[in-house]
């Protein structure tokens, strides 16, 4: 079976003043459609750094992102990124800062108000209907942020990339829009790469979790199949068997690499 | 105040649970406030006003009980009342020559301001998308920029008139040479403080340069833009004064001039207070103005 989205021995390396550094080495990963893939790791072992390879943000120096049977080269609205700081332009209103991916997007394939339709839809699906004519500076960090993922989905990607999009929000709302997430990816059936450092938020979302080992030249250290039932709800979760061993696995995982890190 | 009172409480939406339901808004009740709200505006009002009023008159009665001995050299605010009464209660006579009320030496001065500031608006901005955006422009430019702005308006008079040898073109020189480099200054930090996220979502887009400038760029730097172009008036609206005075003719620099050399000194000190009232008009014109241009994010 070809995946559908397909990392292909990926190597990225900077250079700085004459120092090269490897980031990651040999980077293989396959996706398939409506597969939901969390990616975890340390912070600095460059999951980020693969998460922009796959958005096109950053050329590797070896390998090939192949998405839908397409070379990937540069940026684009097929992959869509919901940044980790959620990036809405301040001089916008939540409905035009979506309004602006949706008339670069569907400019040619649909109509005014077709367009119009489609970005009250996208802010629905999210919740944010009622903030549409706000400007990002009156609304809060996790509704900026449904507001980035509405502006993502309303691109119509064939993957949705997640840069740790939780990150930098307090623990109820981001339990909040893991909600969200979930729900929009059993109803829609995107394909969703997203990078995270939160074990509980990988297993409670993902189909699979890719661990990385740590830097410098980073690579997939094991990949875990989450094998329970959807819609997964976050307080059964607590007292089920398989959740707490995927959770002891992951973090094994983590700590072992640590521990090597350290010595 | 009131918006507090009225916002929609984000709670329900931010809570809201795995049921795909659409959450509901509920608005708090928005408290009885109209006439207090009548009452605190006039309240603010006053207090803003009040203490500027009292502190002027107490300035005025110290200046009048200082100046008021008849062989004071400088007048007291009685003394310019009397000495300068048409120049106050009437700005717009005119009787030819010098001898015009104080609107229309600074409405002189003032289009002098327009043409030479708009010029170094436009030029400024230009200069600095450039400089801000090509790591060589900037290299190249900016140590000579750096230099160059901190030569001060009346020293590129005698070059100007020596250019120009007429004062009109002189004077709309210097106000253009003096205006131009907190423009540019401005503009090549906000051009180069772009947050990156912000030029990645526009490579998601795929937007072209021309999109990419002026959907991203341009919006992004408008409020640094506007607060060069606040320095750039204020600073245009101090050269024109200074050199009107050197340069003749007309104008509400050549006014002051030209009532010391007749010593009449009221009239200097009304013409100043002009100059002071105008030159924070022009400030907060050019602030509203970014207000309204960068949609809020500028100061005002």
């Amino acid at each position: 079976m070809s995946s559908y989205l397909s990392i292909e021995k990926i190597g990225v390396a900077f250079q700085k003043k004459g120092v090269t550094s490897e980031v990651l080495r040999n980077v293989s990963l396959s996706i398939d459609r409506g597969e939901y893939v969390s990616i975890i790791g340390h912070s600095g072992c460059g999951k980020s750094t693969l998460l922009n390879v796959v958005g096109g943000l950053l050329e590797p120096v070896a390998g090939a992102v192949i998405l839908d049977r397409k070379g990937v080269s540069g940026p684009g609205p097929e992959r869509a990124i919901v940044f980790q700081n959620h990036s809405l332009l301040p001089w916008l209103t939540c409905y035009e800062n979506v309004k602006l991916a949706v008339d670069k997007v569907f400019g040619s394939t649909k109509s005014a108000a077709e367009r119009r339709d489609w970005v009250m839809h996208n802010l629905q699906l999210v919740q944010m209907a009622h903030a549409a004519a706000k400007k990002p500076s009156e609304i809060s960090g996790g509704m900026k942020q449904r507001i980035g993922i509405a502006r993502a989905l309303a691109m119509e990607p064939k993957v949705l990339l997640l840069d740790e999009p939780f990150g930098a929000l307090d623990a109820l709302t981001r339990a909040s829009l893991q909600d969200v997430v979930a729900d929009i990816h059993a109803r829609i059936g995107a394909t969703v790469m997203m990078i995270t450092h939160d074990v509980d938020e990988a297993i409670l979302l993902s189909d699979r979790i890719v661990m990385m080992t740590n830097g410098p030249a980073a690579g997939i250290g094991e990949i875990l199949s989450v094998d329970l039932p959807r819609p997964r709800n976050r307080l059964a979760m607590a007292d089920d068997q398989r959740y707490n061993q995927y959770r002891h696995l992951v973090l094994e995982f983590l700590h072992a690499g640590r521990a090597a890190r350290a010595a | 105040m009131p918006a507090v009172a009225v916002k929609p409480n984000p709670a329900p939406a931010e809570i809201a649970g795995p049921a795909p339901s659409p959450s509901k808004i509920v608005r708090l009740p928005r408290p009885r406030r109209a006439s207090v709200g009548l009452m605190e505006a006039i309240g603010s009002i006053l207090g803003n006003v009040i203490p500027p009023l009292l502190l002027i008159l107490l300035v005025s009665f110290i200046w009048q009980s200082l100046c008021s001995d008849p062989t004071s050299l400088f007048p007291s605010p009685a003394t310019i009342w009397t000495e300068s009464r048409e120049l106050i209660v009437n700005p717009f006579f005119d009787r030819g020559g010098v001898d015009r009320g104080l609107f229309w030496h600074v409405t002189t001065s003032l289009s002098r301001v327009a043409v030479g500031f708009t010029a170094a608006a436009f030029v400024g901005v230009f200069l600095g998308v450039w400089v801000g955006a090509s790591k060589w422009a900037q290299r190249a430019f900016d140590p000579i920029f750096q230099v160059l702005r901190t030569v001060p308006p009346l020293a590129w008079l005698p070059i100007s008139l020596a250019m120009f040898r007429e004062a009109q073109p002189s004077a709309l020189f210097v106000i253009f040479i003096t205006a131009i480099w907190p423009v540019i200054i401005n503009t090549a930090v906000g051009i180069r403080n772009l947050p990156q996220d912000y030029l990645n979502v526009g490579r998601v887009l795929r937007l072209s340069p021309p999109e990419m400038f002026f959907r991203i760029m341009a919006p992004a730097a408008t409020p640094y833009i506007f607060t060069g172009l606040r320095i750039g008036i204020g600073m245009s609206w101090l050269a024109i004064v200074a050199s009107e005075m050197l340069l003749g003719g007309v104008g509400i620099g050549f006014f002051i001039w030209d009532q010391y050399n007749a010593s009449r000194i009221s009239d200097i000190i009304v013409a100043l207070i002009w100059v002071g009232l105008v030159g924070y008009a022009l400030d907060r014109f050019v602030a509203l103005l970014g207000h309204f241009a960068s949609r809020g994010s500028a100061q005002s």
